[in-house]
């Protein structure tokens, strides 16, 4: 894998273009178990890599003389050179290591349909289908989590097959309920607490997507691979909804 | 307790330096909008620079401190009192317990901090004490500050320990020989962190460099967009300061940018071509097209611009913003060094 294009995200940030969510995903995970203490923030969205740094902390590793900068430099800017360079340093390390250990699989059981999934069989009327077959060609299909965002531990997954794609409502709802399984437009994504939205709404997972006292707070993140598993709704137990 | 809230003002947090490291997973990086006033409170009242302390809008809080406290307040002027007596800002200020500290509309600037020694009590929640309204975390039950509210101090980090009983107990001596509830030093913190990139005819300039899709404007935009001043709306607030009024930013391509990480100060421009600036409890994500950043040194400016100011926009470089935040950091550790001086 090639280090890939970086261009500046204002003065403390830095964009780094892979070829895909993969690379983007690894490259996050190397940067965060490397743990320079310039590096505040690695987030990885698509094939888009965000990497926020400290300017102080940089200016300092700068000053030590431990980091090398390249002679020419294509950007106007001595801290954002340096920025750049620390994070070739880091990635040229170990990214192809990363990568190899990225792969996770998580199984999401879902409700489908009814209380679960109001939007349910207004999807399947505009793809063409019946809700069966709606449920059975949402849950056949893989995903990979592609960003997490808008609320804590909100995936964002691609690999939703093209037919069940979905405009966004036209009137966002108040209140989805957490857990709530949605699609809008060629994605599918999981709701992990209470909040307004404007997905299409089809399932609910009792599964908690987000703990704010653990350690690792949330059961996804970028590049893993997911799965729904389409369970009845006597099967789905109590709602363990995402704790505060 | 150390505090009761009598009344919470419009919009009070508890706001440490943020919670920097959880971006990844959807968790707001969050922290005080304007983080130099913020630490300098905390240094000027025995903390380290990141503790927390409470936020207020436009609007202050009126409290009843139930203990000595050693306090400073910061940043916008509330003209805050002591059973009615004018407080000086940007120092030291000891304050004896009873006493009724309140704070009145902002006179100048938006966002005001007070800071306690010891910080204000709130348990940490990924890695940070401060709230996070819109995820409903951190700070207290992740809601601003209500009536009837029981705020208590910490305990003070041993590196500043010396230094706050040191002041406590002269400040305490000054207020008893006065004869008064309250007590500070003559001198003061300079507020450094305000100039921008200058004000012309009542405008606030803000530096910006370039952003992603900055070319993508249309030549009109551009211009415009550094020549025509936009008004600060009152929809703003700590996720943005949402700016109307202005030239229309229009691009000269159509279609969606892919989402990706953003930070405060990122300027991005929705379909209807007002720009938002982005404050610091923005998304980790978005999707709008980037036109420019509003460089770091100018964030404490932008938390202090309130509905109705004037602001525009000055082209700058990725040196010279750097250079200005490199100063406005050594400003607050020459504050911290010269604290230690005076023990």
């Amino acid at each position: 894998m090639s280090i890939p294009q970086i261009t500046p995200l204002g003065d403390s940030g830095l964009l780094l273009l892979f070829d895909n969510p993969g690379e983007a995903a690894a490259a996050a995970g190397c940067l965060t178990r490397a743990k320079p203490d310039w590096l505040l923030d690695a987030v990885p969205a698509y094939a888009a890599l965000t990497v926020v740094y400290e300017p102080y902390q940089l200016n300092r590793l700068l000053r030590s003389g431990r980091l090398r900068l390249p002679a020419e430099r294509e950007q106007e800017g001595l801290l954002y050179a340096a920025a750049a360079a620390a994070v070739r340093q880091v990635l040229g390390s170990d990214i192809l290591r990363s990568i190899s250990e990225q792969k996770r699989v998580v199984e999401v059981p879902v409700v489908y349909g009814g209380d679960s999934g109001p939007d349910l069989d207004s999807c399947a009327a505009r793809a063409g289908m019946r809700p069966e077959q709606f449920i059975e060609a949402h849950a056949e299909a893989v995903y990979t989590v592609a960003m997490i965002g808008f609320m804590p531990g909100f995936p964002y997954m691609t690999g939703l097959p093209e037919r069940l794609a979905q405009p966004r409502r036209t009137t966002p709802r108040q209140r989805i309920p957490a857990g709530s399984v949605a699609v809008a437009g060629n994605q599918t994504g999981i709701y992990p607490f209470e909040s307004p939205g404007g997905w299409q709404i089809i399932g609910r997972t009792s599964m908690q997507l987000f703990k704010f006292l653990a350690d690792s707070p949330t059961r996804l993140q970028a590049g893993d691979t997911v799965r729904f598993v389409p369970v009845p709704a006597a099967q789905a137990g109590r709602d363990e909804v995402s704790g505060r | 307790m150390s505090m009761a809230v009598v009344k919470p003002g419009l919009f009070t947090t508890v706001q440490d330096s943020g919670r920097p490291g959880w971006r990844s997973l959807g968790v707001t990086a969050g922290g005080a909008m304007d983080s130099y006033a913020l630490r300098a409170a905390n240094l000027l009242a025995g903390n380290l620079p990141g503790a927390a302390g409470l936020e207020m809008t436009l609007s202050g809080a009126e409290l009843e401190v139930q203990e000595d406290l050693l306090i400073a307040i910061t940043g916008a002027n509330m003209t805050p009192s002591a059973d009615g007596e004018e407080l000086p800002m940007w120092r030291p200020v000891w304050i004896r317990r009873g006493t009724c500290l309140k704070f009145g509309s902002a006179v100048e600037g938006c966002r005001t901090y007070l800071a306690a020694a010891g910080g204000i009590k709130v348990p940490k929640v990924l890695s940070g004490r401060g709230t996070d309204v819109r995820a409903g975390f951190g700070g207290l039950e992740g809601r601003p500050l209500i009536a009837g509210d029981l705020l208590s101090a910490g305990k003070v980090e041993p590196e500043r320990s010396q230094w706050a009983a040191r002041w406590t107990e002269k400040l305490g001596k000054q207020a008893a020989a006065e004869g008064r509830r309250w007590a500070a030093p003559s001198w003061y913190a300079l507020p450094e962190a305000y100039a921008g990139g200058g004000k012309i005819e009542g405008c606030h300039i803000l530096r910006v460099i370039a952003g992603a899709e900055y070319s993508s404007f249309t030549k009109a935009s551009l211009e415009a967009l550094f020549t025509a001043p936009y008004l600060v709306s009152s929809s703003s607030d700590r996720m943005g300061c949402r700016l109307t009024e202005g030239a229309r930013l229009e691009r000269t391509v159509q279609g969606e940018v892919l989402s990706r990480g953003i930070v405060p100060g990122t300027v991005q421009v929705p379909p209807e071509g007002q720009p938002i600036v982005l404050g610091a409890d923005c998304q980790t994500t978005g999707g709008y097209p980037v036109i420019a950043h509003v460089i770091s040194a100018d964030l404490p400016l932008l938390a202090q611009l309130k509905p109705g100011d004037r602001v525009c926009f000055k082209d700058t470089g990725l040196e010279e913003a750097h250079s200005a935040l490199l100063i406005q950091e050594a400003a607050l550790r020459m504050l911290s060094a010269g604290l230690g001086a005076r023990l």
